[in-house]
């Protein structure tokens, strides 16, 4: 099978795009490139399946690689392993979700819908990625639409917020940047695979690392620069919202943990009492900033903070457990909160509002809206049978089994956190979906066909892997045992 | 003959340069500018012929230089002659600061 | 080993009735919903039955001893070898008795909600959500693996919370089922910590193996657990505690008890179920499943022993001083498992020190029944008042003569009178707080006659007390559907104090002879008979000795009506120090000093930005000048300086 589909098909969507004429044709053409993609993701799934009980043991499957600019050794060099699929599901679910949820943008629908799958393959070029070039360059593509997406269909402050994000990720790529030039010079490579081989010498570690996590932690909105998460996810559109935090954000995730701790595992052991307390600061503190919130998305903003927060907390305990709970953690978080996003955007485009005081009792008029967002907040509390809890629990386990009495502690801080977690969903539950509803709000309609289909998709896959977690298990262990085998090898050369 | 060092004819083409360039940086008006311009040309012209003259006598490289500057000033002031009076039919005024259109 | 795998179906039906509801409910299938509830029900009843017999009477002893048996096993999720979350299905007689008790009552109380319920709105909604809570709870019994105790733990809780929020228009209902959730969840924080200890030394979350390595000696887990400690207490007690805090939360004990009076703000046949009969003696079934390792721990099994006994004494107070009636049941509930509580308490692993274990487990199991039929009875009356409050009611024997006689019997039991189900129970737990404890016995059996009297204060309050008004004289009792399942839990709270309980669930599954001691029963008995002598008179006609015996004590009633301010306090914690000194500040660090230090960084850069751009004036002559200039001085620097 070959990779470059993943990206040449968004592509081919995009341009197709640029030249049709009406929302209409638009919505129809970008859902349809959409859906091709699931599809293609679905079939690599299953190509990657029998690929790995064929017997292929290697580190990643369907490599390609092919040389960009020879003088700079800069190849275009993609490979897939369970942790990338497990990413390019992710994807391929929130941006058909994401489609089917701005199905009526009648505000310059060819340029929003042309961004909207420009973005997707940024992520899908990051994701197949084993070139550190090209990985930054997918990195970049999938920043700049985010600019224009908050700064044109945003809502209120967008400008500033638009500005802030764009700022704040550029200065993360930036970080990102020096961190990859320090690897390449180092080591005369950007190719990742080849670079795991070589050992980098601890000192250079120590010098670079804290670029490259750095500037990825701030995609991951790792204390203290996750300021842009509240304020970029408040005034985008719903789309937008749902792709920022469903899928950029764990580009951040997936760059700390594939680019920054696989290729430099000394200076992570080095720095990670940091990373654990800047993390455990991140989920307290985000929970605790949660409970303070009166706007739906901005509840669910910082919640995300506090989300991601395990992600970082899983990758710095290094732990084998740990590692695979971070991964369950993005895919599971990045479900959930495009889920809550979305509700929260059908419940805005109806009521006009986000504010938890003006809303209530939306159950009565909207019974499937309402029961998707409380789904997406118990999947954020953490509920069996839903992918947050199997994420979570994966990360405590893990984090237990690194027996440093203070990570310990964080732990069980990080663990707190679901109760204050449970004080908030409920909170906002609680005032808008139940309760007595006001009398502007009793004619409102329930979602439609569209809107129904998107959280379909998005509940299916939480649902899934809440429900048979062995099977993204089996997914995923095989990349962060790669992974573990950087992180554990003793320190031969200092 | 020779009295005259090269020294004193570089002075009056460095004076003249001089000259031209306060009026370029401090008058508004365009006449006044592509006079001051010409003097510069002049003063150049002026280096060219001295050191022509002064170090390679049996040349004329720097005679047809000269000659060559003349007429490309002389084209230069016709075509910049015509766009300031378009710009006084325009803009009723040939102050450089007028015309800012362009500008943000 | 016989083929146990047919209960796996117990708790699927409910599960699949749940999804059919839960999808198609709304649309398609609204008026038989209660029918297809009840009958997929009545299909895992029949299954428990049938395994129940084939466990305890014909393949579940080998040589004497009741076996546990693993029907069914799948690794759901690995989080590193050995330590897995399994979903499996572990029968022995604890899991057998629960799996008979909670289909059971669960059917009484579907086929109860089939006329109580009648022409609600989101009448498949309930069902639906009956039908989650029963596959949580029939999975949280049947766990093999403590994790999947954790995941079935938290599943009941949401159903909880979703039942008592049921009336979800209602802001007191949404208030209850929040702090339901919330103050449940604050508790399963210390089950979850409690099992992160336990999987760490015990390296396995399996619960049978879990119990080998903790309970043997020499064993190299108990070693290190035993040996490690952390502020001057071994690990093994901080775990057992922290899992204890998570059992404590679910059923109520102090001072996490708070929420369960207010969950009576579900529909009746909710607290019957849920609130009286099966969730809230989770704790206690917990505490049961690990009491091989709490039987290791002295400190913890003390622990486990005071809480019980102060839990069933304080709900025993407050209970006498509450008006809305179930209210009153919720505090006997309360109470009833602080008995179970402390039973276990004071018990020890195996032979004849094991008859607390012995006697909370029947305690449970006849409790569930009798304690569910009182709940429904109630729910009876109040289906026809329409009010929760005593003073609304009165005189109701004559109107409702079915329910009066089997509200009757409920109270008979739970006052713990022969030849009803709760003396049976009731004079085991006695005996074995007699044996180890004195104080504990002596709290029990106060406890015993309060309980007696305060719900014979109830019963004469609903059906003696005055003359029946007129306005209730429209209603009729209620349907046959909820007439039915009164009749039969009667009869149970009759019968099942005969079952010779000691023959099949002991804590170390060798029946265990007990002997009637009438000698010993003569003290509770008289006590409770007194009590409900005393409850004659102050409330079978309607007098002012209550208001009397309220005025001489105002001090302590005033305090025990309100609930001894617990509310207040947790209130105080939570608005008065969580939110405004914790969660506050932070927002305000968030919003001032984090995101300020952001737009600080941008200010700053844009002063920087103002300073230069002043030379981008765009206009030509002075762009001359700064290239002239710039050349004289590249002139001068390369003449003069660098020559």
């Amino acid at each position: 099978m070959n990779l470059s589909l993943l990206i040449v098909l968004p592509l081919l969507t995009a341009l197709v795009i640029l030249f049709c004429k009406g929302l209409k044709q638009v919505r129809a053409i970008a859902l349809a490139g959409s859906v091709a993609q699931l599809g293609v993701s679905v079939w690599l799934l299953v190509a990657y399946w029998q690929e790995r009980t064929a017997g292929n043991q290697n580190a990643m499957v369907f490599e390609n690689n092919y040389s960009w600019f020879t003088n700079l050794k800069i190849n275009y060099h993609i490979g897939v392993d369970g942790i990338s699929i497990a990413m390019i599901l992710l994807t391929a679910s929130v941006v058909v979700a994401g489609i089917l949820v701005s199905w009526t943008m009648e505000k310059l629908s060819k340029e929003f819908f042309f961004l909207l799958i420009l973005l997707s393959m940024g992520a899908y070029g990051f994701f197949i990625s084993l070139d550190l070039f090209t990985l930054f360059f997918f990195l970049e593509i999938a920043v700049i639409p985010k600019f224009l997406l908050i700064g044109i269909w945003g809502s209120g402050k967008k400008e500033y917020s638009a500005m802030k994000l764009a700022l704040m990720l550029m200065a993360g790529s930036a970080l990102v940047f020096v961190g990859l030039m320090g690897i390449y010079y180092q080591t005369g490579s950007f190719d990742l695979l080849q670079i795991s081989q070589a050992h980098i010498p601890v000192a250079v570690q120590n010098f670079f690392f804290p670029f490259a996590f750095l500037g990825f932690g701030i995609f991951a909105a790792l204390f203290p620069f996750h300021t842009w998460v509240p304020d970029g996810h408040a005034s985008a559109p719903t789309a937008a919202s749902m792709f920022l935090a469903g899928i950029s954000m764990k580009l951040g995730g997936y760059g700390c943990l594939r680019v920054a701790t696989f290729l430099m595992p000394d200076a992570a052991h080095t720095y990670q009492w940091i990373i654990i307390l800047l993390a455990t600061i991140a989920i307290i503190y985000g929970a605790f900033a949660t409970l303070m919130q009166t706007d739906l998305k901005y509840i669910n903003a910082y919640s995300s903070v506090s989300h991601c927060g395990f992600v970082i907390l899983g990758i710095g305990m290094l732990t084998q457990t740990s590692i695979n709970g971070a991964v369950l953690q993005m895919v599971s978080h990045g479900l959930m909160t495009a889920l809550f996003f979305a509700a929260i955007g059908m419940i805005y485009s109806r009521t006009h509002t986000r504010m938890v005081a003006q809303l209530g009792g939306l159950l009565k008029v909207m019974p499937f809206i309402s029961t998707i967002f409380v789904i997406a907040g118990l999947c954020s509390l953490g509920l069996p049978g839903f992918s947050g809890f199997v994420a979570e629990m994966t990360v405590f386990m893990g984090s237990w089994q690194n027996p440093d009495g203070w990570y310990r502690l964080a732990t069980i801080l990080a663990c707190a956190s679901i109760v204050v977690t449970a004080v908030y969903i409920l909170r906002a539950a609680g005032k808008t979906v139940m309760g007595p509803i006001s009398n502007e709000h009793a004619l409102l309609a329930d979602a439609t066909w569209n809107e129904k289909m998107a959280a379909v998709i998005l509940v299916t896959g939480i649902v899934l892997i809440g429900v048979a977690p062995f099977l993204i298990n089996q997914l995923i262990t095989p990349g962060t045992e790669q992974i573990m085998l950087q992180v554990g090898k003793e320190i031969t050369q200092k | 003959m020779s009295s005259i060092p090269l020294t004193h004819i570089l002075s009056v083409s460095t004076a003249l340069f001089c000259i031209g360039m306060y009026g370029l940086f401090t008058r508004r008006n365009m006449i006044t500018m592509l006079m001051a311009i010409e003097l510069m040309l002049n003063s150049v012209n002026i280096n060219f012929v001295a050191f022509n003259k002064y170090l390679y006598p049996d040349k004329l490289d720097g005679i047809f230089f000269t000659l060559f500057i003349i007429t490309i000033a002389a084209a230069e002031a016709a075509v910049a002659i015509a766009i300031i009076i378009n710009l006084y039919r325009s803009h009723n005024s040939i102050d450089v600061e007028d015309a800012a259109e362009m500008k943000l | 080993m016989s083929n146990y795998f047919y209960i796996i179906w117990i708790p699927l039906l409910p599960l699949i009735t749940f999804l059919v509801l839960g999808i198609f409910g709304r649309k398609y299938v609204k008026g038989m919903a209660g029918t297809i509830g009840s009958l997929s029900l009545l299909g895992s009843t029949g299954l428990s039955l049938v395994a129940a017999n084939q466990y305890f009477f014909v393949d579940g002893k080998v040589n004497g001893i009741y076996q546990k048996i693993i029907a069914f096993k799948y690794t759901w999720l690995e989080f590193s070898p050995n330590v897995s979350i399994d979903i499996s299905v572990l029968i022995d007689p604890i899991s057998v008795m629960m799996l008979v008790v909670v289909t059971f009552v669960s059917l009484m109380v579907h086929l109860f909600s089939l006329g109580y319920m009648k022409g609600e709105e989101r009448f498949a909604t309930y069902y639906a959500f009956l039908s989650l809570f029963t596959f949580s709870m029939l999975g949280l019994v049947l766990s093999g693996n403590i994790f999947q105790i954790y995941m079935f733990w938290e599943l009941v809780g949401v159903s909880s919370f979703l039942l008592i929020g049921y009336y979800f228009d209602k802001p007191s209902a949404v208030a209850a089922s929040k702090k339901a959730f919330i103050v449940t969840r604050f508790a399963d924080l210390g089950f979850l910590i409690g099992i992160l200890v336990l999987a760490f030394y015990g390296k396995t979350l399996d619960i049978g193996t879990l119990i080998e390595r903790l309970t043997s000696l020499q064993s190299p887990e108990f070693i290190s657990i035993t040996g490690a400690g952390f502020l001057g207490v071994s690990v093994l007690t901080w775990g057992l505690t922290l899992v204890f805090i998570g059992g404590a939360g679910k059923s109520a004990m102090f001072p996490l008890h708070i929420w369960l009076p207010d969950a009576m703000e579900g529909p009746t046949p909710v607290s019957a179920l849920i609130h009286a009969a099966t969730m809230v003696v989770a704790g206690v079934y917990l505490v049961a499943r690990l009491f091989p390792v709490f039987s290791m721990d002295q400190t913890s099994l003390d622990i486990v022993t005071y809480v019980g006994a102060f839990s069933a004494l304080l709900a025993a107070i407050i209970a006498c001083t509450q008006t809305d009636i179930k209210r009153v049941l919720a505090y006997s509930t309360m109470s009833q498992i602080g008995y179970m509580m402390f039973a276990l308490g004071v018990s020890k692993q195996g032979g004849e020190a094991g008859l607390g274990y012995m006697a909370s487990m029947f305690h449970l199991f006849t409790h569930a029944f009798f304690k569910s039929l009182l709940f429904l009875g109630a729910g009876a009356v109040i289906h026809m008042v329409h009010s929760n409050e005593m003073k609304d009611m009165g005189g109701l024997r004559k109107l409702m003569p079915v329910t009066h006689i089997a509200f009757l019997i409920g109270c008979l039991a739970i006052a713990g009178l022969p030849p009803f189900a709760g003396f049976f129970s009731k004079e085991e737990i006695l005996l074995s707080a007699f044996q180890s404890n004195k104080i504990i016995f002596g709290i029990a059996l106060f406890t015993a006659a309060l309980t007696a009297f305060y719900m014979f204060r109830l019963y004469f309050s609903i059906f003696w007390s005055r003359e029946a008004t007129g306005h209730h004289g429209s209603h009729s009792e209620g349907t046959v559907s909820m007439k039915f399942p009164l009749v039969i839990l009667a009869i149970c709270a009759v019968a099942a104090g005969f079952v010779p309980f000691s023959h099949f669930i002991t804590s170390d599954g060798v029946a265990l002879e007990t002997h009637m001691n009438i000698g010993f029963s003569v003290a509770p008995v008289v006590l409770s008979l007194l009590a409900i002598a005393l409850a004659a008179i102050m409330y079978k006609t309607a007098n002012d000795k209550p208001a009397k015996v309220a005025a001489a004590f105002s001090g302590v009633y005033r305090a025990a009506s309100r609930k001894f301010y617990m509310d207040e306090l947790y209130l105080f914690i939570t608005q008065k120090i969580i939110f405004p000194l914790i969660g506050q500040p932070i927002a305000w660090i968030d919003k001032h000093i984090v995101d300020g230090l952001m737009n600080a960084l941008a200010s700053i850069t844009a002063v920087f930005a103002n300073l230069i751009k002043g030379i981008q004036s765009g206009k030509v002559q002075s762009y001359a000048l700064y290239f002239f200039g710039g050349i004289a001085a590249l002139a001068i620097l390369f003449i003069y300086v660098w020559k």
